[in-house]
């Protein structure tokens, strides 16, 4: 026992030792990387964002450099606080307090004394930094907007959240990303790449150098620039026009599907979610919960499209044969369902189709829709067939543009109804409301455009998109080169089309009509209620309007929403033949029609609801 | 003198396990002390170099050892101990403090640390008095004479203060217990350690409830004929009750923070994970940096001069009583398992050297020599890897220091000269 005592301790610890050693390098080491290891602090090198251009290149959006001052406090000396304050235009107290958190962040490491100076302070500040030991200038690139429109479609960036870095690993703290709009869309493309060197730290987490000579290193890639679609004057035009005004606007070129405009009322200056007033701008925005600016009326609005959709319901009619562009139909001034009467605005007589859509009679269009479903023998057959029509034109679904939000609409269908009513309970006339663009139908206006577009291409549409080319080449995404064809054959749109050109000729829209332009377009007054105290009312009704021109080889489709802007033709048809005009001729000339959008506004409408008072609707008064 | 006989028998196998621990440590030492500018290794003025210095005058010293005729070491035992020991009390008036320890002499262009030799002296001089045909070790006095041997040089150095060193003396306790010292000592020395630890962990009423179960089962289970003495029986538990009281006290009014710190991190007393972290992080701080470096070294290792700690100093005094953590960082689980390898083999080795020796002064010099190089071995690697609270003793034959270096190899080759020397014990 004497003898082996000590050999068996001395194998007995050797055996702990080992056992120790492997749980500690080869359990507990598991898949380490470099970027756990503490000593090692990757630097990133951040490429320049992209530049974004409208298709006129045009510059949108650029950068813009922020100077930060840093200071490491430890390295702080003795300073003529009261001159350095000057420079820095801050006060003594708050330069001491900064400098105190910087102290307590970490004496050793770069904190930010003052963020963002502008370039003017900085060229001051610059000459005279040397004789400030412990501080310097960090310089940082921001976005610079070139216009002070299109907030809603360039979108903003802003530092990344937990979230963001919990689901993408290439982001680290700090760092930027596209929020909305195209900045969110095509992030990948315009943030380019970012370089990483690690720099090896010793205990102190100072630099010592790079690790291993740099050769896990890599450069930082720049980000490319994108040309937008867009059209800037388009752009910044109808946004001057939506002045005081709530809706949206969408402009699209109907032979490509690129959208020239995408306008959402009340907008913002996007410089506003840039450099240091950027919180307390976003939260003012925010929160205005009534005119809400940051909700993007023209791609997430969805009220009911009102008289335009009577174009479609004549689409379907004649690629059905159930009526020819000849059938006649007696208003008299509304029309019976049972035995309740609904009314109608275009003054009575027969009409056909033409004459129907130009006076956008609501008896026409009741009959038209029940002879749709009345050629089928149920009318749930009915129903799927004109489901099936109205979702060619992409509706009742999202469009697929590339644009990170948007809304479905809706196309109601036999579903719908049957949750509603009871299976085998409703039939054409409970849902006779859908014939005049009421009811349960509901798109958002660039769905309504591009069902516009496709009347105007009669047949077909490109789903839109805001891309023309990255890096000046043109793109070629077959999802927005390729058509897609409506279920409705070339030749039933020329009668549809008359009439819509007649809408501008003699009909609803005369009033609007641009010298030299031939516009066709469709008015739409949409009724609309809310609930003010738990009572249901009824507000002065949604000016809709949509719009192609030239009528043969169109240049530009639109819609246009404009909330409580009364009849189709008042506040949306004004802006649509100001647009056209504009888009079109470079130049207005009915000055008479654009004086009148700058300067009306329809507050007054949106205070209504909120001002606790009882209140008219739909005033004839300008 | 180092006849061509002496120098066939010599045990080529240690002096090469004792060369290999010598460069690893030396390139350990380099890879935590170099720096970019000046990679030279006979750049003196850099820790490295002065290494690499301390090796050949350990090698120097090693040549004189063997030169040395084998009987002089048995003969001038006790004068040799006598000097450790003046050289130690010297300290009191003549030391030099380096980090709150006053173990040094300041000999101008080195430091010398007169405990590392005094383990020599010590070592021969107890091979010496137990190998005397007057001792008899089952006597009371001369057990208390052999202790005393230990003893004064540990005393002597305790208020320096170097308690590491002390607890070395202590550990020369093997010898005598190889030597014929009953093992009950062992057994009570280590059912003290058990007590007070778990008195430390689940307090005195556990441990006095779960040693008196222990006794009341060993009274049911035994054989009837066995009596059990009732009297000393129930006074060695009223002993174990009031050490384990006493346990407490000493935990909480002799001892320092520090102290306690140390073992509430080791023993993990401390329940509050925060207040247990902050002890990582200051009183803990070397042994939780080691402990990250050796893990980050992986089955591998990241590579000679690729560790990332051990570049950026975070494990505070690598190069001497942390070397282990480089070669954890370096050289992986491959390059920890070899060193540990390497001191069992060469353990074993001397243990086996040392049970050859027909010369009883030889045998009990090379017990004295292994438990020395045993207990650093030990406490070191156990501390470095975190199983240890942190006692301050170098890594025999890796650790920075020339006069541990040094130590060591006259301590190890005065065995190896004493080996060769075996057959011919009339010289």
């Amino acid at each position: 026992m004497k003898k082996i005592l000590l050999s068996l301790i001395i194998l007995i610890i050797g055996i702990t030792f080992i056992g120790r050693l492997s749980y500690l390098q080869i359990f507990r080491f598991s898949s380490t990387t470099i970027l756990d290891d503490t000593a090692i602090k990757p630097v990133y090198d951040y490429p320049e964002r992209g530049y974004i251009y409208d298709r006129n290149g045009k510059l949108l959006v650029a950068n813009q450099a922020a100077y930060d001052v840093m200071v490491i406090p430890r390295e702080v000396k003795p300073l003529d606080t009261l001159e350095f304050c000057k420079l820095l235009k801050i006060d003594k107290e708050k330069f001491i307090k900064k400098l105190k958190k910087a102290r307590i962040y970490s004496p050793r490491l770069p904190s930010v004394l003052v963020p963002q100076l502008s370039k003017e302070d900085y060229g001051s500040l610059q000459e005279k930094m040397r004789k400030y030991e412990g501080f310097y200038i960090q310089k940082r690139s921001l976005r610079y907007y070139d216009t002070k429109s299109g907030a809603n479609v360039l979108g903003y960036i802003s530092e990344v959240n937990e979230r963001d870095l919990r689901k993408n690993p290439n982001y680290a703290a700090g760092e930027l990303t596209g929020r909305t709009g195209i900045e969110k869309q095509y992030e990948e493309i315009l943030r380019g790449r970012k370089g990483i060197k690690y720099i090896q730290k010793d205990r102190f987490n100072r630099d010592i150098g790079p690790y291993k000579d740099g050769i896990y290193d890599t450069l930082p890639e720049q980000g490319k620039e994108i040309t937008t679609t867009l059209d800037k004057t388009l752009q910044e035009y109808g946004e001057k026009l939506m002045h005081g005004k709530r809706g949206g606007i969408v402009a699209l070129e109907p032979s490509s599907g690129e959208i020239l405009a995408l306008i959402s009322g009340p907008t913002y200056d996007p410089s506003l979610l840039v450099g240091r007033e950027r919180s307390k701008n976003y939260t003012k925005l925010y929160y205005d919960s009534i005119a809400n600016p940051t909700w993007d009326r023209s791609i997430l609005a969805q009220p009911s499209p009102g008289s335009p959709f009577k174009t479609l319901n004549a689409l379907v009619a004649l690629q059905e044969g159930v009526l020819s562009k000849e059938t006649t139909v007696r208003c008299y001034n509304g029309f019976y369902v049972g035995k309740t009467k609904r009314g109608c605005h275009c003054g009575g007589g027969l009409r056909n189709m033409t004459s129907g859509i130009q006076k956008s009679c609501n008896a026409y269009f009741a009959s038209t829709f029940r002879k749709i479903y009345d050629k089928y023998p149920t009318t749930d057959e009915g129903m799927d067939v004109w489901e099936k029509h109205m979702k060619s034109f992409g509706l009742g679904n999202f469009l697929g543009y590339d644009l990170p939000t948007g809304s479905k609409g809706r196309i109601p269908n036999k579903a719908y109804y049957d949750r509603a009513y009871g299976d085998n309970r409703w039939a054409s006339s409970f849902i006779i409301s859908n014939s005049i663009g009421q009811g349960e139908v509901a798109t958002t206006p660039i769905q309504l455009a591009n069902m516009t577009a496709a009347i105007a291409n009669r047949g077909y549409y490109y789903t839109p998109h805001v891309i023309k080319k990255i890096e000046n080449k043109e793109i070629s995404i077959p999802k927005y080169t390729k058509p897609k064809y409506t279920t409705i054959d070339k030749k039933h749109f020329e009668p549809v089309i008359q009439g819509m050109a007649d809408v501008y000729r003699k009909g609803t829209a005369r009033g609007l009509q641009v010298k030299d332009i031939e516009i066709a377009g469709k008015t739409g007054t949409v009724e609309n209620f809310t609930r003010i105290d738990g009572v249901r009312t009824q507000l002065t009704d949604h000016s809709v309007f949509v719009a192609f021109a030239p009528v043969e080889n169109p240049k530009i489709a639109l819609a246009i929403y404009i909330e409580h802007g009364y009849y189709g033709s008042r506040y949306a048809g004004h802006i649509a033949s100001l647009l056209i005009e504009k888009y079109i001729k470079g130049k207005i000339t009915r000055t008479d029609l654009e004086k009148r959008m700058l300067e009306k506004t329809l507050e007054h409408e949106y205070a209504k609801p909120y001002s606790g008072e009882p209140f008219k609707i739909n005033e004839y008064a300008w | 003198m180092l006849g061509r006989t002496a120098i066939k028998r010599i045990d080529w196998f240690s002096i090469l396990l004792y060369a290999l621990l010598v460069v690893i440590g030396f390139t350990n030492i380099y890879s935590s002390t170099f720096s970019e500018e000046s990679t030279s290794i006979f750049n003196f003025s850099k820790i490295y170099g002065k290494q690499l210095m301390f090796i050949i005058i350990s090698i120097v010293a090693i040549i004189i050892v063997l030169a040395l005729e084998a009987s002089f070491y048995e003969r001038f035992s006790s004068i040799l101990y006598s000097i450790s020991l003046v050289s130690l009390a010297g300290l009191f008036v003549f030391g030099k403090t380096v980090a709150g320890a006053t173990s040094w002499y300041n000999l101008g262009f080195f430091s010398l640390q007169p405990s590392e030799l005094a383990k020599v002296g010590t070592a021969l001089a107890l091979a010496k008095y137990l190998s005397d045909i007057q001792t008899d070790i089952k006597r009371k006095k001369d057990q208390f004479y052999a202790f005393l041997i230990l003893l004064i040089p540990a005393f002597l150095v305790i208020p320096q203060p170097d308690p590491g060193s002390a607890l070395v003396f202590f550990a020369l306790i093997f010898v005598i217990f190889r030597e014929g010292l009953s093992l009950i000592y062992l057994g009570l020395a280590l059912f003290t350690i058990l007590v007070f630890v778990t008195t430390l962990m689940f307090g005195t009423t556990w441990v006095g409830v779960s040693i008196g179960l222990l006794m009341a089962l060993f009274y049911l289970f035994k054989k009837k004929t066995t009596k059990i003495p009732i009297i000393p029986t129930i006074s060695f538990y009223a002993i174990v009750i009031v050490f384990s009281l006493s346990v407490n006290f000493v935990f909480n009014s002799v001892f320092e923070q520090r102290h306690r710190d140390r073992f509430s991190l080791w023993l993990r007393l401390e329940k509050d994970p925060k207040k247990l972290e902050e002890i990582r992080k200051t009183i803990g701080y070397n042994t939780d940096q080691s402990e990250k470096a050796i893990e980050s070294g992986g089955f591998l290792g990241k590579g000679f001069l690729e560790g990332t700690r051990t570049k950026g100093d975070f494990v505070p005094e690598q190069h001497s009583d942390y070397i282990f953590s480089t070669v954890g960082e370096e050289w992986g689980f491959i390059g920890t398992t070899t060193v540990v390898l390497l001191f069992t083999i060469l353990l074993l080795r001397l243990v086996f050297l040392a049970e050859r020796q027909k010369n009883p002064f030889s045998r009990m010099y090379g017990y004295g020599v292994i438990s020395i190089l045993f207990i650093h071995y030990f406490i070191n690697v156990g501390m470095v890897i975190g199983m240890l609270p942190t006692i301050g003793i170098p890594l025999p034959f890796l650790s920075y220091g020339g006069s541990s270096l040094l130590g060591f190899s006259i301590l190890l080759f005065i065995f190896l000269k004493l080996d060769a020397n075996r057959l011919n014990e009339w010289n």
